[in-house]
C-alpha cells in the first residue's frame, strides 16, 4: 500500500514537473503557430484560442491534472486532433515493437549469461548508438544478404530488424547484472552443499544458481522499461514506423507540447508501476523476503 | 589502447589539419561515392567530399558536446548530491524525490523535453544531454557524501572549529569525489552516444557541419550502394564510447583502491 502511494506521488510530480518545464516556453507552440500575420488574428482572438487550448496559469495546470486523470490528455496543436486519439493510433505499433523487443532481450541476455564465451559482449552492445544498430541490419539483412525485403514484406518480416535493434541495446545491461548474480550465487556455500551431496552441474546451475540470480536481473528489467520507450523513438525513426516514438520525434520537431506531455507522463506512468510490480513480485519469488 | 583512442580523438579535435588534408566542407564533385581506398580512407560522400576528413573535423563538435553534457551534469549533480547528503533530511528527502522522478522518465524523453524548450541546436542539444544525467550524478555523490559525513576526520575537523561549508569542501568534497569522477568518464562515452542520437535524429548542428550522428543519417540515403557513409563514421564512436567505458573502469580502481 505504501508503495503504491510512494508510485502515484512521483507520477504526480512528474506530470507537474514536465508540466511546468513545458510550459516556460517563452514563446509557446500556440503562439508559433497562430501569430503568424498572415492570419491577422487579434490579441483578443490570440487569448482566446490560448484559453482553448487551456495553456494559462494555475488554473490551466489544474484543468490539464483533471483531464490526465480523466484520460483526457487535450488536443494536440500541430494537427488540432485530440492527442489521445493520436496516442491511440501509435500505440499498437509501439506495444507490439517493445513487447516483442522486450522478449528477446530477456532470451538474449539469458544466452549471454550462460554462455562464458559471451560475456564479453554487453560492454560492446552498450557502445553502440542504436540508431547505427538498426542501419547495420537493414544493411547486412535486407541489402547484402536480401534475407529481409526493404519495402513490402509481411507484417512479420518488417518486425523482425526493428525489435533486434530494440532489444540489444536493452539485453546488455539484464545480462551483465544475470552474470554478475549467477557467478556470486556459485560461490555461495550452499552451492558446494548441494554438490558434496552428490548434485549435477545442471541440477545446481538451473535448481540453485539460476533462481538465486534471477532476482536483481528482474529488477535491472524492470529499470530497462523506459529505455524500451526510448529505444523505440529511435528505431522508429529508423525504420520508419508510426509508433509512439515517431510521434514524439515529430512533437519535438513542430513544438508540439500536449504530446510530448502526454507521452512523457504515459512513459513514466508505465516505468512506475513496472517497477511497483517487480517490487511486489520480490516477496513472491523469494521466500525469505516474506514477514 | 584505450588511452591511444581516446588521446587520437582529442588531436583530432584540437589540430584536425595535422591528420587529413582534405576539406571536411567543400568536395569534388568528380570524386563522389568512391569506396575506401589508400587516397581516401573511409572514401568519399554524394558530393566528393573525404569522409575521414569529415569525421576528423567532426570530432570537435561530437566531443565538445559531450565535455559541455558531462560538465552541467557533473556540476549540477555533485551540488545536489553535496547539498542532500549534508544539510540534513529535509533538504535530503526533497531532493533524492526529485530524483526519483527525473529518473522516471528516460534520458532521451528527459532531452527531447528540454530540446522543445530550447530549440535545436549543437549547444542546446548538449545542454539536454547534460540535464538528462543531473539525477544520476546526484545520487551517486550523494551516497558517497553520506558515507564520507559521518567518518572520524570529518568530525575532528568540525569539532575542532571548522566552519561547516569549509569542512565540506575541503574533506568531504574531495574524498567523495573519486566514484563520480569514474561516473564521469562512464557518462562522456554515453553522451556521445546521447549527441549523436540527437544529432541523428536532426535536433543538433546543421548540415554540413560534419557532426558525427548527423554524418550517419546523411548516409542513410545511400545504404544500399554506399556502406562506408554510415557504418565506419559509427565504428569510430563505438571505439571512442568503448574506451571511455574502459577508462571508467581503470578510474573506479584506483579510486576503489585509495
Amino acid at each position: 500500500m505504501r508503495r503504491a502511494g510512494q508510485a502515484l506521488l512521483v507520477l504526480w510530480a512528474a506530470f507537474t514537473a514536465s508540466y511546468v518545464l513545458l510550459h516556460l516556453l517563452p514563446g509557446d507552440a500556440i503562439l508559433i503557430k497562430f501569430q503568424n500575420p498572415e492570419l491577422g488574428l487579434s490579441p483578443e482572438q490570440l487569448a482566446r484560442i490560448r484559453q482553448a487550448y487551456g495553456s494559462d496559469g494555475p488554473a490551466a495546470y489544474l484543468h490539464t491534472l483533471l483531464g490526465f486523470l480523466r484520460g483526457d490528455f487535450g488536443y494536440s496543436i500541430d494537427t488540432g486532433t485530440p492527442v489521445v486519439e493520436r496516442l491511440a493510433e501509435a500505440l499498437p505499433e509501439t506495444a507490439k515493437l517493445a513487447g516483442l523487443g522486450f522478449a528477446v532481450a530477456i532470451v538474449l541476455a539469458v544466452g549471454i549469461a550462460f554462455t562464458p564465451w559471451l560475456r564479453e559482449l554487453p560492454s560492446l552492445f552498450v557502445a553502440i548508438p542504436v540508431f547505427w544498430v538498426g542501419i547495420l541490419l537493414i544493411q547486412l539483412f535486407s541489402f547484402r544478404l536480401k534475407l529481409v525485403p526493404v519495402i513490402g514484406g509481411s507484417e512479420w518480416q518488417q518486425l523482425i530488424l526493428p525489435v533486434l535493434t530494440l532489444a540489444i541495446p536493452i539485453c546488455a545491461p539484464i545480462a551483465q547484472v544475470l552474470a554478475r548474480g549467477i557467478d556470486h550465487a556459485a560461490t555461495q556455500p550452499f552451492v558446494q552443499v548441494v554438490a558434496a551431496k552428490g548434485a549435477s552441474r545442471r541440477w545446481i546451475l538451473w535448481r540453485h544458481v539460476a533462481r538465486n540470480a534471477m532476482l536483481p536481473a528482474l529488477t535491472m528489467a524492470g529499470l530497462t522499461f523506459g529505455e524500451l520507450i526510448a529505444g523505440s523513438v529511435v528505431t522508429e525513426t529508423v525504420f520508419g514506423r508510426n509508433g509512439v516514438g515517431r510521434l514524439t520525434e515529430q512533437a519535438v520537431s513542430s513544438q508540439d507540447t500536449p504530446v510530448l506531455l502526454a507521452v512523457v507522463v504515459l512513459t513514466a506512468a508505465v516505468f512506475v508501476l513496472v517497477n511497483l510490480i517487480v517490487d511486489l513480485l520480490f516477496p513472491i519469488l523469494d521466500p525469505r523476503l516474506r514477514s | 589502447m584505450k588511452w591511444i583512442v581516446v588521446a587520437l580523438v582529442l588531436l583530432w579535435a584540437a589540430v584536425p589539419a595535422l591528420f587529413t588534408g582534405y576539406d571536411p566542407i567543400a568536395g569534388v564533385p568528380a570524386d563522389k561515392l568512391l569506396p575506401p581506398s589508400t587516397e581516401h580512407l573511409f572514401g568519399t560522400d554524394a558530393v566528393g567530399r573525404d569522409l575521414f576528413a569529415r569525421v576528423v573535423h567532426g570530432a570537435v563538435h561530437s566531443l565538445s558536446g559531450a565535455f559541455v553534457a558531462v560538465g552541467v551534469g557533473l556540476l549540477l549533480g555533485t551540488l545536489l548530491g553535496l547539498l542532500a547528503g549534508s544539510l540534513g533530511a529535509l533538504v535530503d528527502t526533497v531532493v533524492m524525490r526529485v530524483v526519483d522522478v527525473l529518473l522516471s522518465v528516460p534520458g532521451l524523453l528527459l532531452a527531447l523535453t528540454v530540446i522543445i524548450l530550447l530549440g535545436p541546436g549543437t549547444v542546446n542539444v548538449a545542454l539536454a544531454v547534460g540535464i538528462g544525467s543531473v539525477a544520476t550524478f546526484t545520487r551517486l555523490a550523494r551516497s558517497e557524501v553520506v558515507k564520507v559525513r559521518r567518518s572520524d576526520y570529518v568530525e575532528a575537523a568540525l569539532g575542532s572549529g571548522g566552519g561547516f561549508a569549509g569542512v565540506l569542501w575541503r574533506h568531504v568534497l574531495p574524498n567523495s569525489l573519486g566514484p563520480v569522477i569514474a561516473l564521469a568518464a562512464l557518462q562522456f562515452g554515453a553522451a556521445i552516444l546521447a549527441v549523436s542520437t540527437l544529432g541523428f535524429l536532426g535536433y543538433g548542428a546543421e548540415p554540413p557541419t560534419p557532426e558525427w550522428g548527423l554524418l550517419i543519417a546523411e548516409g542513410r540515403n545511400y545504404l544500399a550502394t554506399a556502406w562506408w557513409l554510415t557504418t565506419l563514421p559509427g565504428a569510430v564512436v563505438v571505439a571512442v564510447v568503448l574506451a571511455a567505458g574502459r577508462i571508467s573502469r581503470r578510474i573506479d580502481e584506483l579510486a576503489r583502491r585509495a
